[in-house]
């Protein structure tokens, strides 16, 4: 045990390998890993496309669209605007299948109870 | 009110010179009685380096954007895109996009596994010692490129507002601005420097506004019109096409797709913005702080795009390159034009205020990697209580601001947001693949780690040393000389890719095998946040 890990008593003595075998974590570790691996390479592949464009394609880029507005300027606004709507699907997607598996889980080994923001509602304060 | 300067005349700055340095003043005198009122519960070590972890996402959210849009992204880019047009509009998307690699891969699963630093997290269920002196290596290290870069800028606006071009005046002021920051962060720790960056953040955002509004008023709201005026006045039709500074032959083509890299995979290793995510007190707020700090940074950097073609459009690039400061005097002298000295004395006293808290930023992450990764875990081998880690962390503030005032006095006018690209190359090289391997790959051993720690910091540095930066170019840092063999300026396509190889390599070839009640520990810890640090109340 790392002697700076974070040690409080209720988390102590938690027999970790038996909980990481349960099937309510490995459930949420696969709804966790199965939502940001696929998200993780879909932006890294927009954004590598993007920049390749600006550097091998910059004909193409240059192609006016509406007045001194061409493809280059909407396709980097764009990486703005995938930016902004993937940030919003993450922080849903964990609202509604991440949190509540990870505040049970956490509830079972603490002996706590856990409101919807993951504050302590219940149970021994330490 | 527009027009009140119709032309910039340089000389002119100079008797803007006492209003600067009041507005300077003023915001030195409040955010210091913040800093001193917020510190008075500085008392654990958990308060010093992580503020009682009692900020609240959207707070520390600013904070990180206070932290993250640095005089790179301020005057950095807004001269890069005022010089090199669309070129410099690519570090705007790749500092934002990078967020995403933050927020979905480590945010936080880094809060619920650290405490204080990141090598916290990379020695959890590796060996504590060859791991923990690693990261606190690199650490060190990032944090002094980005210093540098920092003061670079701090070097830069001042030659610009006080007129002074000699070394030794420039060398002074350098010195006045170390001082403070060793004084913000030795008097406030996390939570004062957390103040200053949170009210930094809201000034710089708001003043960056209040110009795109100018600008864009001034071209009907009209995004094309201002576009065709940046067009006009550098009399050069490239300037909305992308290639102009990269597209020149096939290695400046690479040397593009290198920073691309290096951008948005820097972010997320980044050792100052990964200690922020330990200020809240759950996983959660960690998440919507990240969620905050996009959207501000987003935002931030869509006005530095209009920033940046408005400087282009309203001062021209010949004026700007020809001012005291070069490229980096774009966003002051677009101020100067715009409101005259009364906007460009807000405008620079904020740009100071962002060098200012940075470096502190910066600092008290070093000086708590220091004491925590190597004085407390490894030098003293855990003995040593608290008080004495956070006593020999203010002595580590005192020595880091005096390399940052010596760094800063010998850099030189080099773009700073380029700058700050090697810092994101090299963090991205050094940090990021021990990160992700020991979040989410199981295999993953001490061996691999250190491998890949060593390897990718080593290899960045030295692809910089041998690189056109330092040498063999009228722009490097030591034009007389050529010792320039590697042909990139950003060593990121190579030292990236070579981190994670290594990484890989070090584990595989490694026959010895992790604790894997470590192991199961680390991810049950990290994903549902069990036994996390919770907050601190006084």
């Amino acid at each position: 045990m790392g002697h700076d890990a974070p040690t409080p008593d209720a988390a102590a003595s938690v027999d970790f390998e038996q909980v990481q075998s349960t099937e309510r974590f490995q459930e949420l570790r696969k709804r966790h890993r199965s939502f940001v691996f696929p998200m993780a390479i879909a932006f890294l592949l927009w954004y590598f496309a993007y920049v390749l464009l600006a550097d091998y394609a910059a004909g193409f880029m240059s192609t006016k669209v509406w007045g001194n507005i061409n493809v280059g300027l909407i396709l980097g606004l764009l990486q703005f605007v995938s930016t902004f709507a993937i940030t919003g699907w993450y922080v849903s997607y964990s609202n509604r299948r991440l949190d509540p598996i990870a505040a049970e889980i956490r509830n079972e080994i603490e002996g706590h109870e856990f409101d919807k923001d993951g504050n302590r509602v219940s149970g021994v304060s330490k | 009110m527009i027009g009140i300067a119709t032309a910039v005349d340089v000389a002119d700055l100079k008797e803007t010179t006492l209003l600067n340095m009041g507005i300077f003043g003023l915001f030195v005198a409040v955010t210091m009685v913040i800093v001193v009122r917020a510190s008075r519960n500085n008392k654990t070590a958990a308060d010093y380096y992580a503020a009682g972890r009692s900020f609240t996402g959207p707070q520390n959210g600013t904070a990180i954007a206070g932290d993250y849009l640095s005089a790179a992204s301020f005057l950095g880019i807004t001269g890069a895109i005022a010089i090199n047009g669309y070129d410099g509009f690519m570090y705007s998307i790749g500092f934002l996009v990078a967020w995403l690699v933050a927020l979905l891969l480590v945010a936080e699963l880094l809060r619920n596994t650290g405490k204080f630093t990141m090598a916290d997290v990379l020695s959890f269920r590796l060996k504590q010692r060859p791991v923990r002196i690693a990261a606190a290596i690199s650490t060190l290290a990032v944090c002094f490129f980005y210093l540098l870069a920092q003061m670079a800028g701090a070097g830069s606006l001042i030659s610009l507002l006080l007129g002074i071009s000699d070394w030794g005046g420039q060398a002074l002021v350098i010195i006045v601005v170390g001082a403070l920051m060793i004084m913000y962060v030795l008097i406030g720790g996390m939570k004062g420097t957390t103040w200053v960056q949170i009210i930094k953040a809201m000034l710089l955002i708001a003043g960056a506004a209040v110009m795109t509004f100018w600008v864009l008023a001034i071209y009907g709201f009209n995004l094309s019109d201002l576009l065709g005026g940046a067009v006009e006045t550098s009399g050069n039709p490239n300037m909305l096409n992308p290639g102009l500074q990269y597209g020149k032959t096939e290695t400046s083509k690479l040397d593009f797709m290198s920073l691309g890299l290096a951008l948005v995979l820097g972010t997320a290793a980044l050792p100052h913005v990964l200690m922020r995510f330990y200020t809240v007190p759950t996983a959660k707020e960690a998440r919507k702080s990240v969620v905050w700090s996009i959207g501000l940074i987003g935002l931030f950097y869509l006005f530095t795009l209009v920033l940046g073609y408005g400087a282009a459009a309203l001062v021209g690039a010949e004026t700007i390159k020809a001012a005291p400061g070069g490229v980096n005097s774009a966003a002051p002298l677009l101020a100067f034009h715009l409101g005259g000295p009364l906007l460009l004395g807000f405008i620079s006293a904020v740009a100071f205020a962002t060098i200012l808290a940075v470096v502190a930023g910066l600092t008290i992450t070093a000086a708590a990697s220091f004491a925590h990764d190597i004085y407390a875990s490894v030098i003293s081998k855990g003995k040593a209580d608290a008080d004495t880690e956070v006593k020999v962390a203010r002595r580590t503030v005192v020595v880091i601001g005096v390399l940052a005032i010596l760094g800063g006095i010998f850099a030189n006018g080099q773009n700073v947001a380029f700058l700050v690209a090697l810092a994101f190359a090299v963090a991205a090289s050094a940090n990021l693949p021990t990160i992700v391997y020991s979040l989410f790959w199981r295999r993953f051993t001490t061996q691999g780690a250190v491998w890949s720690m060593y390897g990718g910091l080593g290899s960045a540095i030295i692809l910089i040393i041998f690189s056109p930066v330092v040498s063999g170019a009228k722009t490097s840092m030591i034009p007389g000389a050529n010792f320039a063999l590697f042909p990139l300026s950003n060593p990121g396509i190579v030292s990236i890719p070579l981190a994670f190889l290594l990484g890989w390599l070090g584990t595989v070839l490694d026959k010895k095998r992790e604790d894997i009640a470590k192991q199961a520990e680390m991810e049950v810890r990290s994903l549902t946040g069990v036994g996390a640090e919770k907050a601190v109340n006084h």
